[in-house]
């Protein structure tokens, strides 16, 4: 016991290693918020189709994603091509990318359909009336309103998005749980683990904060 | 020859037919009351006007041009509602104002006026300044001396074309906003509006866009008693200078006062039409007096 205790690890060391795990996470985060936002209005546009054949195969793809845990999604996209195509992932990393932005490409793509579905029937027909065109009435007047409706249940994807990133693991990929799961084991130590949660707690504080600043900057106008 | 020439509509939704054959005409100033209880086909009848649906059978005719066969359009497969320039041109005939306003309340009083208009304009002028790419192409490749001289007086005609500009739009809409008394509120929002001021921008953004008929659907009926007033005044305006309005309306005042003709429908057909004073002091129809009692019973 008290080898393993001689050999010590100070706070500032942790530190660092903590950040270059965080660094990971926060990649890892930015990419699949700026793939799967886009994405999940492309996957609402799809089910919303008028076309039946697209609404069906989106909304089982919907179902299918938002029915399954994104951990085995992971495993699925990591191995699932180098099993069924024997072509295997090179890099662990996209691979855990590719599994998060469909998974949340799926469920912002419900976030965008019941905010479009929330925007009255008035005002699609007053903008025709007005000749306006179906992508000027889209982008000038139904989006914007989507956007100020949908920030609440938005910012709250986003935040278990920050959260979820912490399963890129299970198929070694190296953020911040993992790398303060290997201090703990290095050092027999437990509170490298709890300083990990403080990144993510931060990181969400700072997220939500944002959030509220866009929501209070969209208040301009009532619906 | 009259503005608008309306025949044999007929629309139903699944089972039920809503229009019955529908056939009447609108002279160019005159303004038309459409009154009838809910469920006579008047909003249905509006709704067909502005292409916000399409009648079964019947024609829609402005200006001597059919704007909508309901016959061909069946044949055709649904061509007018699918093509979207042209449903876009034939609607701008047509101007709408809701019950419910459905202003942008994302948008600025004088945003909403302009957001059409400034949109139709930079579409213009892309596709105008396609066209002369194309033409000063062809020019590049013509080699025949008629050619050219073709291709350049055609670049010269487009040259001379003095296209709007978003100022002209903008002056134009604060101009209508002043038509309605709401000049000073052009940088507030909808939702700071009363219901009467929001109904009196709703008309403005109608007129910016130059309409040969403005439609009215009961512009005063999700208004409270005491705002009513204001919209009633800003359409006899419009009457005044020569605004040709169809107006389906529950206030049978304003209808005897400000209209030329009074349509009135029920159960998906015109039951009476004549002048307000044929409509009101001598209906012929036993369902039309039974209707206008019951109005005046109501108060």
């Amino acid at each position: 016991m008290n080898m393993i205790c001689a050999i010590n690890i100070s706070f500032a060391e942790v530190t660092k290693i903590l950040l270059t795990g965080f660094g990971e996470t926060c990649l890892l985060f930015i990419l699949t918020l700026v793939c799967a936002l886009p994405l999940g209005l492309l996957v609402c546009f799809g089910s919303m189709s008028k076309f039946k054949p697209i609404s069906w195969l989106m909304k089982t793809i919907v179902w299918i994603i938002r029915g399954t845990p994104l951990l085995l999604q992971i495993i699925v996209v990591f191995y699932g091509p180098g099993l069924l195509f024997d072509y295997p992932m090179r890099s662990r990393f996209i691979a855990v990318l590719i599994a998060f932005v469909i998974n949340y490409a799926c469920y912002f793509s419900e976030i965008y359909r019941g905010g479009i579905l929330s925007v009255s029937k008035g005002q699609n027909e007053a903008a025709q009336v007005l000749g306006l065109t179906k992508s000027q009435t889209f982008f000038h007047v139904i989006l914007p309103q989507v956007v100020k409706r949908i920030v609440p249940p938005m910012s709250n994807e986003i935040i278990t998005l920050v959260k979820d990133t912490s399963l890129a693991r299970i198929i070694g990929v190296i953020e911040l749980i993992t790398v303060a799961q290997q201090i703990v084991n290095n050092y027999v130590i437990l509170w490298p683990l709890f300083y990990a949660g403080a990144f993510y707690l931060i990181f969400n504080g700072i997220l939500t904060l944002l959030f509220g600043f866009i929501e209070k900057k969209m208040n301009y106008y009532k619906i | 020859m009259a503005i608008l020439e309306v025949k044999g509509i007929k629309k139903s939704f699944d089972s039920t037919e809503v229009l019955k054959g529908i056939d009447f005409s609108v002279e160019k100033g005159e303004v038309v009351a459409i009154i009838g209880s809910s469920g006579s086909g008047k909003t249905t009848l509006l709704r067909c006007l502005n292409f916000l649906e399409f009648a079964d059978e019947g024609t829609i005719t402005v200006n001597g041009d059919v704007l909508y066969d309901g016959a061909a359009e069946t044949l055709a497969k649904k061509k007018l509602r699918n093509n979207e320039k042209l449903l876009r041109k034939r609607r701008l005939h047509f101007g709408l104002v809701f019950q419910n306003f459905n202003l942008f309340p994302h948008k600025s009083v004088i945003a909403n006026l302009t957001l059409a208009p400034i949109l139709q304009f930079k579409s213009d002028v892309k596709a105008a300044k396609k066209a002369e790419a194309e033409a000063k192409r062809a020019l590049k490749k013509a080699t025949d001396p008629e050619e050219i001289a073709r291709i350049k007086a055609e670049l010269a005609a487009k040259a001379a074309h003095e296209y709007s500009s978003v100022e002209e739009i903008r002056a134009k809409a604060l101009e209508t906003l002043d038509r309605v008394g709401l000049l000073e509120k052009k940088d507030n929002y909808p939702c700071e509006l009363s219901g009467g001021q929001q109904q009196r921008v709703a008309i403005a953004r109608a007129l910016v866009m130059n309409p040969d008929i403005l439609c009215f659907d009961e512009p005063t009926s999700a208004l409270d008693p005491e705002l009513t007033g204001e919209v009633l005044k800003v359409i006899r305006e419009l009457k005044d200078s020569d605004t040709t309005m169809i107006v389906v309306t529950h206030e049978m005042e304003f209808a005897r006062d400000v209209a030329d003709k009074v349509i009135y429908m029920a159960n998906g057909v015109i039951e009476e039409e004549g002048t307000p004073a044929e409509v009101f002091g001598a209906p012929k129809s036993e369902k039309t007096k039974a209707f206008l009692s019951s109005r005046q019973n109501n108060g």
